[in-house]
């Protein structure tokens, strides 16, 4: 079934799946942008892409020009923990806190 | 010593550079009388979000230092050798606060620099600090930033254009002689364009995105802002080149892209796509870019008419693309690793939302919903899916007109700058600023801004004249014949030598 031409977009719904909590404002005044701008991009279903192959990253040109382009295998000395978590919120040490989440209320 | 006879903010790169290697002025010099601009005149511009003045004086003291004890041999590795750069708050930098714009990462300090930081350093170039641009690189104006508004200095009540408005701006009202940004659907060579100044989009994968906070991985590359093309060709050679951190960044050496600069365009073929000539375009905007393309003609160049058939699909291709990769990558701030985190959240899921909705501005959010939904169960074949497939036939668009011509040329943007708070709460209209630009980046090819005109100002109505840019697009990774058109150009006109009002000094500032 092609949703292409969508009726109402869940605001609610999708603002779940982004993890984005929405005041009412927000909601009331996101929603029709939203809408109006899926809407202008329903064009695509006008464009012929039968038999086309999806373009799926610009890297492809220079992966194109050198295929086997693996970095060498050297080691070397990554940022240490204190230094990789000197900018989270609430840490313990070289642990990150965070609410619980097991048995979350 | 050329140069000598004018202020040092107005001096090209190179005179900075060849001045300070022959010692007729410092680093600190340089780096002092650009930071007495800042001081006077950001204040009515808003270009910097975070000057490192500090930081700054003590890396052009340690440069006028070790030139003294090495010598010319140290120097002749510094091409940038005490130029001053500006750096979209976009680039991570060290232990110099680094927010996107956005308030989620309002005390972030970067534990490492990104690569092209390093290599402008290594350059020899001095950091002057970080510049304003929409949260997270999403925007066309620089009015989506969560901490101030940047000025068009041509007219203070218009929109410097965006996302890298402030890096466009600092190099504009010479507060900095070169400038980064960074360039997803056009954020380099639109706020180039109605700056009055030359930017550069490099080919995908030319420059590396190490430490670049991403926005959407297929589409982001950084490059240069500049006064001329040799600047930005100068940049652009510093910083380009592999990087084993980048898997993306090509593997090979930066292109010598100086010592063809000056080749002119005799026997190079310069495509004109109708699709960017359209009925209704401002008739400003098409007098000045065809009058660049006569220059072009008359200095040798062939101009051959091609099409870009599916250039009418650009933008909802691009604004489906973007957003999907945004999403994606956006989901990383979620008040656990880094930046803010919401208070007295009573559970994990709870504290990623709330975090979220007061860490995002507006057009975030709304492009993190637009990209959720095209990834979305029951909607991914009609819209993500089917947007990947349409940017193949973009792309393959630009391969067929590069069979034709070495060099495409086009406007840059569709009309010159606009005024604050004209477009920004209608997003479609902010989209469709980018109409010409978005291509480049969604075929991964390169494209550079060049001056070509201003605007007849009309003083009745309160309107000065405004910067008008024309692009210049090239094949993949040649930069070369793309910046040895636009030099071609550019030593055909004056265009580039206009420069903007000075604004009003800050009355009572520090001295």
């Amino acid at each position: 079934v092609s949703k292409a031409s969508p009726s109402t977009i869940d605001i609610a719904h999708v603002a779940r799946l982004a993890r984005l909590s929405l005041t009412p404002d927000e909601a009331a005044r996101l929603g029709p942008q939203l809408q109006a701008i899926v809407g202008y991009m329903a064009q695509l279903a006008e464009v012929d892409v039968e038999g086309v192959e999806p373009m799926t990253h610009a890297a492809e040109l220079s992966l194109g020009r050198h295929p086997d382009n693996l970095r060498p295998d050297q080691a070397h000395v990554p940022l240490g923990a204190d230094q990789g978590l000197a900018g989270a919120p609430e840490r313990q040490g070289p642990l990150v806190v965070v609410p619980r989440i097991i048995g979350e209320p | 010593m050329s140069g000598e006879d004018t202020a040092l903010h107005e001096w090209s790169a190179d005179q900075v550079a060849a001045a300070v290697r022959a010692r007729t002025v410092s680093a600190e010099e340089v780096t002092r009388a650009h930071f007495d601009r800042i001081r006077r005149l950001d204040g009515a511009l808003g270009a910097f979000l975070t000057v490192d003045e500090e930081g700054a004086l003590a890396a052009a003291r340690q440069l006028d230092a070790a030139g003294k004890n090495a010598g010319a041999t140290a120097d002749s590795e510094r091409p940038l050798l005490g130029v001053p750069v500006a750096l979209k708050d976009l680039f991570c930098t060290r232990g110099l606060t680094t927010t996107a714009g956005s308030r989620i990462l309002a005390d972030y300090r970067p534990p490492y620099d990104a690569t092209v930081v390093e290599r402008l350093r290594r350059a020899g170039a001095v950091v002057l600090g970080k510049t304003n641009l929409d949260e997270f690189a999403m925007g066309s104006s620089t009015e989506n930033s969560a901490y101030q508004v940047t000025k068009n200095p041509w007219d203070l009540s218009r929109a410097p254009g965006g996302s890298s408005g402030g890096s466009a701006v600092a190099v504009a009202s010479r507060l900095s002689t070169l400038s980064l940004g960074t360039d997803t659907g056009g954020s380099i060579r639109q706020p180039a364009a109605l700056c009055g100044v030359t930017g550069l989009r490099p080919t995908y994968g030319r420059i590396s995105r190490y430490g670049v906070i991403a926005f959407a991985s297929s589409l982001d590359q950084p490059g240069p802002f500049g006064r001329s093309v040799a600047d930005v060709a100068r940049a652009l050679q510093a910083v380009a080149g592999h990087d084993p951190a980048d898997a993306t960044s090509l593997p090979e050496p930066a292109p010598d892209v100086l010592s063809g600069l000056e080749q002119g365009v005799r026997g190079l073929r310069i495509g004109v796509p109708r699709e960017f000539f359209p009925a209704g375009l401002d008739a400003r905007v098409e007098a000045a870019v065809r009058a660049g393309l006569s220059l072009l003609a008359r200095e040798g160049a062939e101009l051959v008419e091609v099409s870009l058939p599916h250039s009418a699909h650009a933008v909802a291709c691009y604004y489906l693309v973007a957003t999907a990769e945004a999403s994606s990558n956006l989901a990383r701030y979620d008040g656990v690793r880094y930046g803010l985190r919401a208070a007295d959240a009573p559970s994990l899921s709870a504290m990623y939302e709330q975090t979220r909705r007061q860490g995002f501005g507006a057009e975030v959010k709304r492009r993190i919903l637009l990209g959720t939904y095209a990834l979305s169960a029951g909607y991914y074949d009609a819209f993500y899916l089917r947007a990947q497939k349409v940017r193949a036939l973009i792309r393959d668009d630009f391969r067929a007109a590069f069979q034709r011509c070495d060099v495409l040329c086009t406007p840059t943007s569709p009309f010159p700058a606009f005024r604050l708070g004209e477009k920004v709460d209608d997003p479609l209209q902010m989209y469709l600023a980018d109409i010409f630009t978005l291509g480049v980046n969604l075929a991964g090819v390169c494209g550079v801004s060049v001056p070509c005109g201003l605007t007849a100002p009309d003083p009745a109505a309160g309107v000065p004249a405004l910067p008008l840019g024309l692009q210049l697009i090239g094949r993949p990774f040649d930069e070369a014949t793309l910046l040895r058109v636009a030099r071609a150009h550019e030593r055909a006109t004056d265009w580039h030598l206009r420069r903007p009002p000075e604004p009003a000094a800050r009355v009572g500032g520090p001295a």
